[in-house]
């Protein structure tokens, strides 16, 4: 988040290093006046933990059938049920875990980098650069994500990999017009006049004096739009586009269960259940960040 | 030092087109320090960026330490005039600590790397090298604008260009940045240009004032009239007798 | 130097924000009838806190006390914020610094003094507009027909400040707070603006609280000075020359004056107003 706070003094890591703790801490310290943050931090880490340590915290495993087992309501031994093939639901949450993580990564990690730079350069060229740019960028957001999934499934085939290029592919476009609004504000500051007084180059006015100023509402953007990533990803498991069976992808999940719903509730909502908490708190987080990093919208 | 003849901007296209500067030619001395007192929108600030070389609407000839410059200046035509900004809130980068505030004009430049000169720039502006660490919403107003005047220095121009320096700040804070300022002068042999709408701190700084209005220079004042309060035209004389209430 | 009948009587008000253990206002006291009163001070001095707290501007998280803050004898204290509105707009008027900002930017500029005629005035509509243009005219703006229609941005800030006076004289308040009206404007209209609030108050035999950082402009135009420094009145002048307190005198001798032109400026010797602060 703080990338720009600490700034590389090459000779001097140990300062480095001490800065870098110094701005967490200053982090820290605002985020405790944040309750409702500070939950959906705590989830997010949990979630994270979670995913990493996932063989060692699932009591099954999350694809062994046991047809004996089949369609157990919550209990002692299976605390969120078994599905239909007998599989432990919670053992596949946990499991599960790791496919959102690595999707939403992946997704954010795509289309945060190519929306700042498609938006400064638009922003601080201007002129006919900015005005393709920013068409090309209306037209992606006219793109429906689910159907240009589908199309993308249907050419290469249903899979992860091909759900993270579909949402990468129509995520980009609101984060390139947040940060072209945001260089629009800041390449008219004074500090970059006097930047270009001494004779900044271009690429270093946009990298190191624009760019600094639009990361922290694009980390906020971005993790806001998480939530809608962890939805969109969800709905193409639903339909049968996302991460493939046996593979315990929450959205597909939820799409196991939905033949079950009115006499096995849970084989559904479990799964229902992780999407909303996660989403939730990627909102929550999302808020809280844009407080701590963007002063413009202090709470009084 | 400053040579401009039949300098002349215009914004806007068409009907819109708008003369702010109206053909002023004016020319400053090395080490003298003149200043350019007016109101809003009198194109005061305007013949300043086209000296900077910020503003590229102008027409007719400018020329720095004798050699003539172009709208689009090389690095070594920037070398040879910096500027101090108005707002001292704005013309830092908010995100930058103030050793790599001070250290960019060099790295830009291509002239080092400029870490090992922060300490000394900071000092001469009378600030504790303490200072390098620090962010600029750990500052107060005239902290800052010492930085400004410090980075403005880094690269050593013979000129400096002041846009308002001091309006932003309270008048204690005032006294002592435009001490600051005739101190660097008398210590480097500047040559400064000081834009102003206070005719007291022009009065104060300046030993030859032009009075402009509508894009012109309407009287031209030294130190000897502004003592005297002598003008040579009505709006010089409005402006002298609003200024001070008399 | 109090009128026999002070519009405002203020008695130890001291402003405290939340969380914050440093007082902004501490124990200010004053009387104001009517009079021109001009309350100096550079930024962070508290100048301006006092003007709210006594228009009770402030936000909820700051705690104003006193013993004594009563507006043309009764407490504003204790009044409801119902109270309060009624009487800010209609028997004080706050002035601020910038026009651009206090301005509906949306309306045109008659239709919102008329819009204050209708609120405070209780008159009818067209009766409002009436009031509005003849009040514009007080304020010497040309050709009001016109005027009126335009939207803020279209006015010059000296025309804005006067839209501003004319909106807010309009009730003939008693109690006028004028923070920083002129700061935002261009030297030569400073005057005018000034003369004409100083004219309108006087017509309504009412007080004037002048908030300004430009010690010169204040005294030549203010019957009084309170001089703040860090929530404190330091001292209360009726002439620039009597100044004794060490801040005061810093100030005046930190302004350049080109008639006494000298090669650096006085600044201000901190330590000396420490002990100063100390002594009183």
């Amino acid at each position: 988040m703080s990338t720009s706070q600490a700034l590389p003094k090459p000779s001097k890591p140990a300062v480095f290093l001490a800065r870098l703790g110094e701005g967490l801490r200053g982090a820290l310290a605002k985020l405790a006046r944040e309750p409702l943050g500070m939950f959906g931090f705590a989830v997010l880490i949990i979630l994270v933990v979670v995913a990493i340590f996932a063989p060692w915290i699932a009591p099954y495993s999350p694809t062994a059938q046991n047809l004996s087992q089949a369609l157990q309501p919550p209990s002692a031994a299976h605390w969120a049920g078994t599905d239909e093939f007998g599989r432990d639901i919670l053992s596949r949450l946990i499991y599960g875990a790791r496919i959102t993580i690595q999707t939403v990564l992946a997704v954010s990690l795509i289309v945060g980098p190519v929306g700042l730079v498609v938006g400064i350069v638009a922003g601080f060229v201007g002129g006919r650069t900015d005005a393709i740019l920013m068409r090309i960028t209306d037209i992606v957001l006219s793109f429906p994500s689910l159907i240009l999934a589908l199309a993308f499934a249907a050419a290469l085939g249903a899979g992860l990999e091909t759900a993270i290029v579909a949402i990468s592919l129509t995520g980009w476009p609101p984060i390139a017009r947040l940060a072209r609004a945001e260089t629009l504000i800041v390449r008219n500051t004074d500090y970059v006049a006097a930047a270009r007084l001494y004779g900044a180059s271009q690429l270093r006015l946009l990298f190191l004096y624009i760019a600094p100023m639009c990361v922290p509402s694009v980390v906020v953007r971005l993790t806001l739009n998480m939530a809608g990533i962890i939805l969109t990803a969800a709905a193409l498991g639903f339909l049968g586009l996302g991460a493939q069976p046996p593979a315990p992808e929450w959205g597909a999940m939820i799409s196991n269960g939905r033949r079950f719903m009115l006499d096995n509730w849970w084989v559904a909502v479990m799964p229902g259940i992780a999407i909303l908490m996660t989403s939730l708190a990627f909102n929550l987080v999302g808020d809280a960040l844009r407080d701590i990093l963007d002063p413009r919208h202090v709470r009084s | 030092m400053i040579e401009v003849e039949e300098l002349a901007v215009a914004f806007g296209e068409g009907d819109a087109r708008r003369q702010v500067v109206k053909s002023v030619s004016f020319s400053v001395a090395r080490g003298e320090t003149l200043g350019i007192v007016g109101e809003s929108g009198c194109g005061k600030s305007t013949v300043l960026r086209s000296l900077a070389g910020l503003d590229r609407h102008w027409q007719g000839r400018i020329s720095l330490a004798g050699r003539p410059v172009d709208k689009r200046r090389t690095r070594d035509q920037l070398m040879l005039a910096q500027m101090v900004f108005q707002d001292p809130y704005g013309s830092i980068h908010p995100r930058h600590r103030i050793e790599r505030v001070l250290a960019e004009p060099v790295q830009a430049m291509k002239k080092g790397d400029g870490w090992d000169r922060v300490a000394s720039a900071l000092e001469q502006v009378g600030l504790p090298a303490a200072f390098a660490g620090r962010f600029p919403h750990e500052l107060s107003g005239g902290q800052r604008q010492r930085v400004a005047i410090a980075r403005a220095l880094m690269l050593e121009p013979e000129i400096l260009l002041l846009d308002e320096p001091t309006s932003a700040l309270d008048v204690s804070v005032q006294a002592e940045v435009l001490n600051l300022l005739s101190d660097l002068r008398d210590e480097r042999q500047l040559t400064y240009v000081l834009v102003s709408h206070d005719l007291a701190v022009i009065a104060h700084m300046c030993d030859r004032v032009l009075v402009m209005q509508d894009g012109r220079f309407v009287d031209e004042l030294t130190k000897d009239d502004l003592k005297a309060g002598r003008t040579h035209a009505q709006y010089s004389k409005d402006l002298f007798e609003a200024s001070f209430l008399a | 130097m109090s009128a026999p009948d002070p519009v405002l009587k203020v008695h130890n008000l001291s402003v405290r924000f939340a969380r914050s253990q440093v007082r902004a206002v501490n124990g200010v006291s004053f009387d104001l009838g009517a009079e021109r009163l001009g309350v100096v001070g550079e930024s962070g001095s508290g100048k301006s806190t006092v003007g709210r707290a006594i228009m009770r501007l402030l936000p909820p998280s700051a705690r104003v006390e006193a013993d004594i803050l009563d507006f043309e004898g009764a407490p504003l204290l204790s009044c409801s914020a119902g109270q309060m509105r009624n009487l800010r707009g209609n028997r004080m008027a706050l002035i601020m610094q910038d026009p651009r900002y206090s301005l509906n930017p949306v309306l045109p500029v008659g239709r919102q003094v008329a819009e204050a005629a209708l609120l405070h005035l209780k008159v009818s509509k067209s009766e409002a507009r009436e009031r509005a243009a003849h009040m514009l005219e007080r304020v010497r703006i040309a050709d009001v027909g016109r005027t009126m229609e335009l939207y803020p941005h279209q006015i010059s800030g000296g025309m804005g400040q006067r839209v501003m006076i004319a909106m807010m004289l309009l009730a003939k308040p008693r109690l006028v707070i004028a923070d920083e009206p002129t700061s935002a404007l261009d030297v030569s209209v400073r005057g005018d603006v000034l003369k004409l609030l100083d004219e309108l108050v006087a017509e309504n035999n009412s007080g004037l609280l002048l908030i300004s950082h430009d010690i010169r402009m204040v005294a030549a135009f203010c019957q009084r000075i309170l001089v703040m420094y860090k929530g404190d009145v330091v001292e209360t002048l009726t002439r620039l020359e009597d100044a004794q307190h060490p801040y005061t005198r810093g100030l005046i001798a930190a302004l350049p004056d080109p008639r006494h032109p000298v090669h650096r400026l006085q600044t201000l010797d901190r330590l000396a107003i420490e002990a100063a602060e100390v002594r009183v």
